[in-house]
């Protein structure tokens, strides 16, 4: 049984088939609904297409799990809305204060000056291919880039599924139906994980980008072996994650799913209960994937 | 500064060698000087102000952030200017304004030049303020820039080689010419860049007794010998020294000035005055920094308690009586000797020993050989093959091309070296930390240990650290299996488990071992690395530290 907004569950079907639930029903943003005692309702997380954050509220106490959130402006999702509750539960991907994002439109103002600089290269950017490969796009758009991107093949379908939910992404076409020397000049957004492929092999003397908050930290870029870090992200920064805590007005945060003990550090010097929620399947093993495949950052 | 910080942001992120080249080169015919003149000095390491400690960066943090907050930020970056340069909070007075509209009443940031010269004159008590105010003043790149810049640490893997060589591309010039002239010069070099541009005459290099750049050999391996005639060699021993230069030159007086420097170009006469009054013709010498017991060599770790010493006292001179082994010789008096062929070289090197005529200084033995089988056997027991009661202190041959010229560099095919091969003992993996830099997201630094009787029972005691040897793919192996068997986490470090039949052996390969009191196991070991892993062998099969000290007491 999975409940959740309708891009999501189509998001799921996509990427995992028809089956990917015995059962599954659609919730709007605002919608409440009623599990015996507990009143459930969505509220817009601002991370992806469809993410939301979940308040649950019994008997007058109401609990919040933000999921996977920025308060970053992104022209391709629903923008992040606070719930006030009395217990948040909150991301901590990039729970430490050496994490502050700058502004996204300079990142791809980066990557276009680069462009112009090389010329007679290609431009390949990695980046995660639910959501920040379309915020990517629509950042080059609003930034005057309207010349053709390419897409790795495996972004197209979520691509295309942004589109037809009325996000506008201006010309995209398949970088496989394409000549080599024909993509001098040009920008090609792929899985991080296939910018250090033999796919790249097509492309004319590619400068690797990579899209991600984990940009931020040199050693972090160096490690992929990317030439041009761009530090987007779709999680809050330190920044966004505190200024978050203080606007729920919660008394008490449950911090997972990253650097929880800075953030639990920082809750409780401004007088909050707080405490790491250890959750299975997260964390470490974040880790080992970043090095090794695609990543939600 | 910006523009200093911008490039070395760039070429930290440059993997090609040609491509760090054209932006250091581009760098240098965008900016003016002075500044450039500061960037050259400072990627070749000769600025000389008092650097700024760790200590200090951290103070300056400490009154700016959550002391808790910083330690887990830099446990994550592992680079204390990079977490410095990303967690300095914005002052009160810039917060509210963007770059861009910055008003005049804020102070621009401060040039290369600006800070170079600052800190020149810069009282230690005025250091921190200073600092706090440029870091107020740079934007994150800068300041990671300063940052580096002032503790000395830049580590953005240019070498003063290639900066030197981006600065004669400037003027399409040999590199070559550029270290050969480079003694003589002084940052911020405007002598240099004018004769680079074409507006003055060459830099003339007026040290009396300059360094001169090292030339260094290749590691060779077994199977290239093939290619190799053995009667364009000549075969020495490797010395297990420190490598010097000790050079003597006549001043306007015509008194003799000595000088020992180091492989780098250090000048560390300080540190041997007992060896400076052997040096008394002008010349310069290439060899090994020894140390001599009745005629004797002994081994690095002896030499070693006689390197690094604050005051050099008449009781450690003469415990401890340093030596040179001379095996080059690159200039004769006032005459440059490097573009002559090694063989000629050689000859001119036996006559100046036997000319200076000092017990201090003595001819670095050939080793006759007519094919590559009497290297080998000579490499495996060079007690038999010359090296007598030195034998101890050879730690491999070096061969050298009879034609070929000194060359500063690791120049390709002109001299090898072939180290003996290392001991090899199998130890257990205990601890895990994680690396620094590129790695520090990795568990890349390893404790291990060995068996030993405790008590009745079996209990590994730990016996050293390493942090390289593996390749990319084992590190990936290592770090998965560390996160999957940690059972004990401290900080940054974890316990990983080491039980009789569970846990990891590797395989550590190392130069020497040397007795140790402040070591659990009264052992330390030279140069670990980790040679391979062991996943076919159960722990309780590692070697036991009495196969240690057996080692020891072989080497002793």
């Amino acid at each position: 049984m999975v409940l959740a907004t309708q891009e999501t569950l189509d998001m799921m079907r996509l990427r995992y088939g028809d089956n990917f639930a015995g059962h599954t029903q659609t919730i709007r943003y605002g919608e409440t609904l009623r599990l015996n005692d507990v009143t459930v309702s969505f509220h817009p997380a601002g991370h992806v297409l469809g993410s939301a954050q979940i308040a649950m509220t019994c008997n007058g106490l109401r609990i919040v799990a933000s999921g996977d959130y920025k308060d970053a402006p992104d022209p391709t999702c629903t923008p992040f809305e606070v719930v006030p509750c009395d217990v948040f539960i909150t991301e901590a991907t990039f729970g430490l204060p050496v994490f502050r994002h700058p502004d996204a439109t300079r990142e791809v103002r980066k990557l276009l000056d680069s462009v112009r600089l090389f010329p007679e290269r290609a431009h390949l950017v990695g980046a995660y291919s639910l959501g920040k490969a379309q915020r990517v796009i629509a950042l080059l758009r609003a930034a005057g880039f309207d010349a053709p991107i390419y897409l790795h093949g495996a972004m197209e379908s979520i691509t295309r599924y942004y589109e037809s939910r009325g996000v506008p992404l201006g010309d995209l076409r398949l970088v496989k139906d394409m000549k080599k020397a024909d993509l001098a000049g040009t920008i090609t957004l792929a899985p991080p994980s296939a910018t250090s492929d033999i796919w790249t092999r097509r492309f004319p003397d590619p400068v690797t980008a990579f899209a991600s908050g984990w940009m931020r930290i040199r050693a972090r870029a160096r490690q992929r072996g990317v030439e041009l870090p761009l530090v987007i992200s779709d999680h809050a920064d330190w920044d966004g994650l505190t200024a978050t805590i203080k606007a729920t007005g919660a008394g008490e945060i449950w911090v997972t799913h990253g650097e929880e003990d800075a953030l639990v550090h920082w809750c409780k010097t401004q007088g909050l209960a707080a405490r790491p929620l250890a959750l299975v399947g997260y964390g470490e093993e974040d880790e080992s994937a970043v090095a090794g495949g695609e990543d939600a950052a | 500064m910006n523009r200093f910080a911008e490039l070395l942001d760039r070429l930290s992120y440059e993997p090609g060698r040609n491509n760090k080249l054209r932006l250091i080169t581009q760098y240098f015919r965008d900016v003016p000087d002075p500044d450039r003149g500061y960037a050259l000095a400072a990627l070749t390491g000769t600025l000389s102000f008092k650097h700024a400690k760790a200590g200090l960066i951290r103070e300056l943090i400490a009154a700016r952030s959550d002391p808790e907050l910083f330690a887990l930020s830099y446990d994550y970056v592992g680079d204390l200017s990079e977490t410095v340069a990303l967690m300095w909070p914005k002052t009160e007075t810039s917060s509210p304004l963007k770059d861009t509209q910055r008003g005049h009443n804020n102070p621009p940031p401060p040039s290369l030049t600006e800070v170079v010269t600052t800190l020149a004159t810069l009282g230690k008590a005025e250091m921190p303020a200073q600092l706090t105010r440029w870091l107020d003043e740079l934007d994150e790149t800068g300041r990671w820039a300063l940052l580096k810049l002032v503790t000395g640490a830049m580590r953005i893997g240019i070498s003063a080689r290639l900066a030197k060589t981006a600065a004669a591309a400037l003027g399409d010039k040999d590199p070559h010419d550029v270290e050969l002239i480079w003694p003589g010069l002084a940052p911020p070099y405007p002598d240099l860049f004018a004769w680079l541009e074409g507006r003055g005459d060459k830099p003339a290099n007026r040290d009396v007794a300059p360094f001169r750049p090292v030339m260094l050999a290749h590691a060779i391996e077994t199977d290239e010998f093939e290619a190799l005639d053995a009667r364009d060699f000549i075969a020495e021993w490797k010395w297990d020294g420190i490598r010097v230069q000790a050079v003597s030159g006549r001043d306007d007086d015509g008194n003799i000035v000595a000088r020992l420097y180091s492989r780098t170009g250090e000048d560390i006469s300080k540190g041997f005055p007992d060896l400076l009054p052997s040096l008394h013709l002008p010349g310069a010498i290439d060899g090994e920094l020894l140390v001599l017991r009745e005629g004797r060599v002994q081994s690095f770790n002896v030499l070693q308690q006689r390197l690094n010493r604050k005051s050099v006292t008449p009781k450690l001179t003469k415990e401890f009586p340093v030596h040179l082994r001379a095996y080059d010789l690159l200039a004769d008096d006032e005459t440059d000797l490097r573009l002559l062929p090694f063989v000629e070289r050689r000859a001119r090197l036996e006559a100046f020993v036997e000319k200076l005529d000092d017990p201090r200084i003595d001819l670095s033995p050939m080793v006759p050989f007519d094919d590559w089988s009497i290297v080998t056997a000579a490499r495996a027991d060079p007690a038999a093959f010359g090296a007598g009661d030195d034998a101890e202190a050879v730690e491999g041959v070096m061969l050298k091309r009879r034609d070929a010229v000194y060359l500063p560099g690791r120049p390709k095919g002109q001299w090898w070296k072939w180290k003996r091969d290392p001991y090899i003992i199998d130890a257990v993996l205990m601890y895990a930390q994680r690396g620094h830099g590129k790695r520090s997201s990795y568990y890349s630094d390893y404790t291990f240990g060995v068996w030993t009787d405790s008590d009745g029972g079996d209990r590994l005691v730990p016996v050293g650290k390493a942090y390289f040897g593996f390749t990319n793919e084992e590190l990936l192996q290592i770090d998965r299996f560390v996160r999957r068997n940690t059972t004990e986490k401290f900080g940054p470090v974890r316990h990983v488990v080491h039980e009789p039949d569970q846990g990891l052996v590797l395989e550590v390969a190392f130069e020497g071992l040397q007795r140790s009191p402040r070591h659990k196991s009264g052992v330390a070991m030279r140069f670990p690395r980790i040679s391979r892993l062991r996943w076919d062998k159960p722990p309780r099969e590692a070697d036991r530290l009495e196969t240690l000290e057996r080692m020891l007491k072989a080497d002793a």
